[in-house]
């Protein structure tokens, strides 16, 4: 299913061309700019004190002494910043009944997790500030800890939040044809309960600010390492009460992301208030341990799931309740149950049945925030959906190719609603199931494993189909009461000398926006690539937009782009027609020349159009106004989500002696629409893939019963590291969406949706010989011994 | 915290004066004996190219040729590099030494965010200085101290292993 031919696809179209970026040169000359290389005159340094425990009251603060240390200027509490800082809650219109409690920089009068930021030193060196923390004296009284999902939910046991009934955040439902008739006329049920540990980012940069507030200019600029700049200046706005206007925040390079750089923590709400307070500039990067206890971590979901299937393998009905517990707060402003949500919405996506029921319930708990990470929820739903899949394959001896053949949505039936209530432009899982299984040569694969396992050796083969989100629409955050852009925006400019600069609203975290943006306009106008330039996250100059998150850069920013593009063209070939006196419509640009669009005979050069338009307007005729500049802004219409798909498929080995797992080989058929930059999207998914095996194999956040994080550095919390790592093989399906002229997708998150799912299997697959199964994320060598009774 | 001693704030703030070649220059600095080295070359000497990722040696972000050799400048304190020859990715990269390098990362995309580049840079660098032609494995156990949450490692592999592959082929080491 490749795409049909459309000017997109001329031969010499940057669309579809892996050119390298052009801002990654600098990166590699050790030349970035992150906020944590960021120094600004007169600048002061912050650091925080944090709870040790894992709740408490807080009974008194004795902050006298840090005070009086030489070179600390200013110690704050709670109370102090409260002054300034109206609080905010993490709860949204549309998940009817969620609760979570309000919140503030720095706590009043209670702690809710261990390393939670308590008081604030500023001081004139990150050193001094963190001497006078160990000058400070606070008194705690302990408060009984809710320390995972069964407490969170034991009835009379401890309460998170006082006045409360319980400590459930959020519940909800979905029901859609006839579950319990289906289940009680299968012919074969499967049943199995799944864990997914708590794991995090982990960006090498850790969370970066710089905020500096000019109380001569009632000015507030952060300089702040964040994907959504947008967002951040209107809550720095609303909640420290300065005119929108007169806040600006600056994005420029960051360290990675993962969607754990766009919500709101305590850290930077309370440095945005010091510098406010001190009218300086004030810095805070949070070290390596911090970032372990205070960004969002993900997941921590337990999911019990059945499925119901006839007698021939055609899946009935699934039946599944997610239970995950997110911490002592809703995130803000994006929520904490939005992972969850995702996951009972996305099970069973890629399959054609029409009975489900989900219950979905969001639990607090005392540990730090989960939220928004890369694929927010589609591991989980991903891992259940193929996990028993699997295991209906097995019960029915049927292939696992065989099973997802005969039940997946076929590639021309759409489009389709999922019985969870997604609608699905198009996809394409026949034809990438079809690539995935001459790819891996599949067959070559068994039989291997089969003469292997006699000498003792075993493989496991896994698969796993996904469904993923892209180009969200108002229906995912506004619809909610969020300001959080769905629509991006684009000011393109023909400069004097005929280059063209643009300005746009979505970012760049390394994944190539800038990229991507000056292809889409270098080949929409007819230059080439290095004559473009793209300017990205600076609320002062760049149009306001959604940005970067839930993979919209390519499919929202790039035809907001393409459409700004298309406008500037018409203007420039509009002055051109003036001075050739020809027909607009006879004219063309094609690298950098207006051309005869006929005979592509070179007319005047674009550079000569800016010159006289800028310079020389005295000879256009009278009445005419150039308009080299043109502002656009786009917002996705249609389906409410730009829905992607795709399959992954691996081979791994078990040693059954140590329970160590060696990956051999990750595959992907991917269909992201509309491919840009394929050496871009390819990289894309393989970050993703790591990214996924990481969570499958190594990564959890480890609690001990009092709530202390027990694996706070990257000594102790695994992560994958290249020598772990496998070669990837990749290939494309493109089934472009028809909603934009630009027809890209989404491809950021579709290799973490499916790499753990894939892994599960694949493992499963291994141990079949030894009737032991593992229903656990992560992976680790002592579950695979535990279940093969070994440990 | 009663218990705590004032006169060892007092200590640590006391600075002592440490003379490197830094990028071919001579420099000196006033650090205080805590300070490490990560911190003195990105704070005192402007060198933001070398990064903190993990200040305990996991990373690999803050690798820097120290008398030749690749170490971990947040394992190190700025005052233990007295009397040292440094070089970071700022003189690397002026010098030349890892143009090729450089331009085979870029041209493959083996990077993204770009914060742990300078490390698998200098690591790199310092393989295919020992090794002429290391194979794929050699190269990722080689670099199983740099940590990159972008990339997933493969063109990071591809771009050294084309490196080592075109020095051999025009003649050995440049």
């Amino acid at each position: 299913m490749s795409a049909p031919l459309t000017s997109l696809d001329r031969p010499n179209s940057y669309i579809g061309r892996s050119v390298p970026r052009p801002n990654a040169k600098r990166l590699l000359a050790g030349r970035g700019r992150y906020v944590s290389d960021l120094r600004l005159p007169r600048m002061l340094y912050a650091a925080f004190l944090r709870s040790p425990h894992a709740h408490a009251k807080i009974i008194s603060i004795d902050a006298g002494r840090a005070s009086a240390l030489e070179g600390v200027h200013l110690v704050a509490t709670g109370a102090d910043l409260a002054k300034i800082c109206s609080p905010w809650t993490g709860t949204l219109d549309h998940f009817k009944g969620m609760i979570s409690a309000p919140q503030l920089p720095l706590p009043l009068d209670r702690v809710v997790w261990a390393g939670q930021a308590v008081v604030a030193v500023v001081a004139e060196s990150r050193a001094i500030a963190e001497d006078a923390l160990e000058l400070i004296e606070i008194d705690y009284e302990d408060l009984p800890i809710v320390a995972d999902i069964d407490s969170a939910r034991e009835g009379g046991g401890p309460l998170i939040n006082p006045g409360s009934a319980n400590n459930v955040c959020f519940r909800s439902q979905l029901d859609n044809g006839s579950v319990d008739d289906a289940f009680a006329h299968a012919a074969h049920v499967v049943e199995e309960e799944l864990s997914f540990g708590r794991h995090t980012a982990v960006t090498l940069e850790p969370r970066a600010i710089v905020s500096d507030y000019d109380p001569s200019a009632e000015m507030l600029t952060v300089h702040h390492a964040t994907q959504t700049p947008y967002q951040f200046q209107d809550l720095y706005s609303r909640h420290f009460g300065i005119p929108e206007a007169r806040v600006r925040v600056i994005a420029t390079d960051i360290g990675g992301s993962f969607g754990m750089k766009l919500h709101v923590y305590h850290e930077d709400m309370a440095v945005v208030g010091l510098s406010i307070l001190l009218g300086r500039p004030v810095k805070y990067v949070a070290d390596r341990i911090e970032s372990f206890v205070s960004d969002i971590h993900a997941r921590d979901h337990r999911v019990r799931a059945r499925m119901a299937l006839d007698a021939k393998g055609e899946i009935l009905a699934m039946d599944v309740l997610d239970l995950t517990a997110i911490g002592a707060f809703s995130t803000y402003p994006r929520t904490s149950v939005v992972e969850g949500n995702q996951v009972i919405r996305l099970i069973g996506a890629p399959y054609r049945f029409k009975n489900y029921h989900a219950t979905l319930e969001v639990l607090f708990q005392n540990k730090v925030q989960t939220s928004q990470y890369r694929a927010v929820g589609h591991p989980i739903a991903c891992a259940v959906t193929e996990r028993l899949v699997d295991m209906a394959a097995a019960k029915l001896g049927l292939d696992p190719f065989a099973i997802r053949a005969q039940n997946v949505i076929a590639d021309d039936a759409y489009p389709q609603t999922s019985p969870t209530g997604y609608r699905f432009e198009a996809l394409s899982h026949q034809a990438c199931l079809k690539r995935l299984h001459e790819m891996m040569d599949y067959d070559g694969l068994r039989a291997e494993q089969a003469e292997l396992r006699k000498g003792g050796i075993y493989r496991g083969i896994g698969i796993a189909a996904f469904v993923e989100i892209t180009n969200p629409s108002p229906a995912f955050y506004g619809v909610g009461g969020a300001r959080i852009s769905s629509q991006d925006g684009a000011i393109i400019s023909l400069t004097p000398s005929g280059e063209v600069r643009c300005l746009i609203s979505v970012t760049e975290q390394g994944q190539g926006t800038e990229a991507i943006i000056s292809q889409i306009v270098a080949d929409q106008l007819g230059l080439a690539q290095e004559h473009v330039k793209v300017i990205t996250g600076d609320t002062e100059v760049t149009p306001h937009g959604g940005a970067t998150w839930a993979c919209r850069g390519a499919g929202i920013g790039g035809e907001t782009a393409l459409q700004a593009t298309r406008a500037l063209r018409r203007n420039i070939l509009e002055i051109a027609a003036l001075i050739l006196q020809e027909q607009q419509s006879a004219l063309d640009i094609i690298d950098g020349e207006v051309v005869d669009a006929g005979t592509r005979n070179q007319r005047m050069p674009i550079s000569e159009i800016a010159r006289i338009a800028y310079f020389r307007s005295d000879t256009l005729p009278p009445g005419t106004q150039a308009q080299l500049t043109v502002s656009h802004h786009f917002a996705p219409q249609g389906y409410p989500f730009a829905f992607t798909n795709g399959i992954q498929g691996c081979s791994l080995e078990v040693d059954v002696e140590t329970g160590f797992i060696k990956m051999l080989k990750h595959f992907i058929v991917e269909d992201c629409g509309r491919v840009i930059n394929p050496m871009l999207v390819d990289e894309q998914l393989r970050g993703g893939i790591v990214q996924g095996l990481g969570a499958a194999l190594f990564e959890e956040c480890r609690y001990s019963e009092t709530g202390q994080l027990v694996n706070g550095s990257l000594a102790d919390y695994l992560v994958p590291m290249p020598m772990e790592m496998p070669d990837i093989v990749i290939a494309h399906v493109e089934t472009p969406t028809a909603d934009t002229e630009l027809g890209a997708k989404g491809c950021g998150e579709a290799g973490t949706a499916a790499a753990s799912a894939c892994v599960l299997n694949a493992v499963n697959d291994a141990l079949t010989p030894f009737d032991a199964t593992i229903n656990s994320i992560p992976i680790t060598p002592t579950k695979i011994l535990k279940a093969l009774k070994r440990f | 915290m009663s218990g705590f001693d004032r006169s060892l704030l007092d200590d640590a703030d006391e600075t002592v004066r440490v003379r490197f070649t830094v990028n071919g220059r001579k420099v000196a600095c006033e650090v205080a004996p805590r300070e490490t080295l990560v911190d003195c070359l990105r704070n005192a000497l402007e060198l933001t190219g070398t990064h903190a990722g993990c200040e305990m040696g996991a990373c690999g972000a803050c690798l820097v040729q120290l008398d030749g050799q690749a170490v971990h400048a947040c394992l190190m304190f700025a005052v233990q590099a007295d009397g040292a020859r440094i070089d970071t990715i700022e003189g690397l990269t002026e010098s030349g030494v890892i143009a090729d390098l450089q331009a085979e990362f870029h041209r493959r995309n083996a990077l993204q965010c770009g914060f742990c580049t300078p490390g698998m840079l200098v690591n790199a660098h310092e393989l295919l200085s020992q090794v002429t032609r290391p194979s794929r494995k050699d190269i990722r156990d080689a670099l199983s101290g740099n940590y990159c949450r972008c990339t997933g490692y493969e063109a990071i592999v591809d771009a050294i292993d084309a490196v080592a592959k075109a020095r051999s082929e025009s003649g050995g080491v440049t």
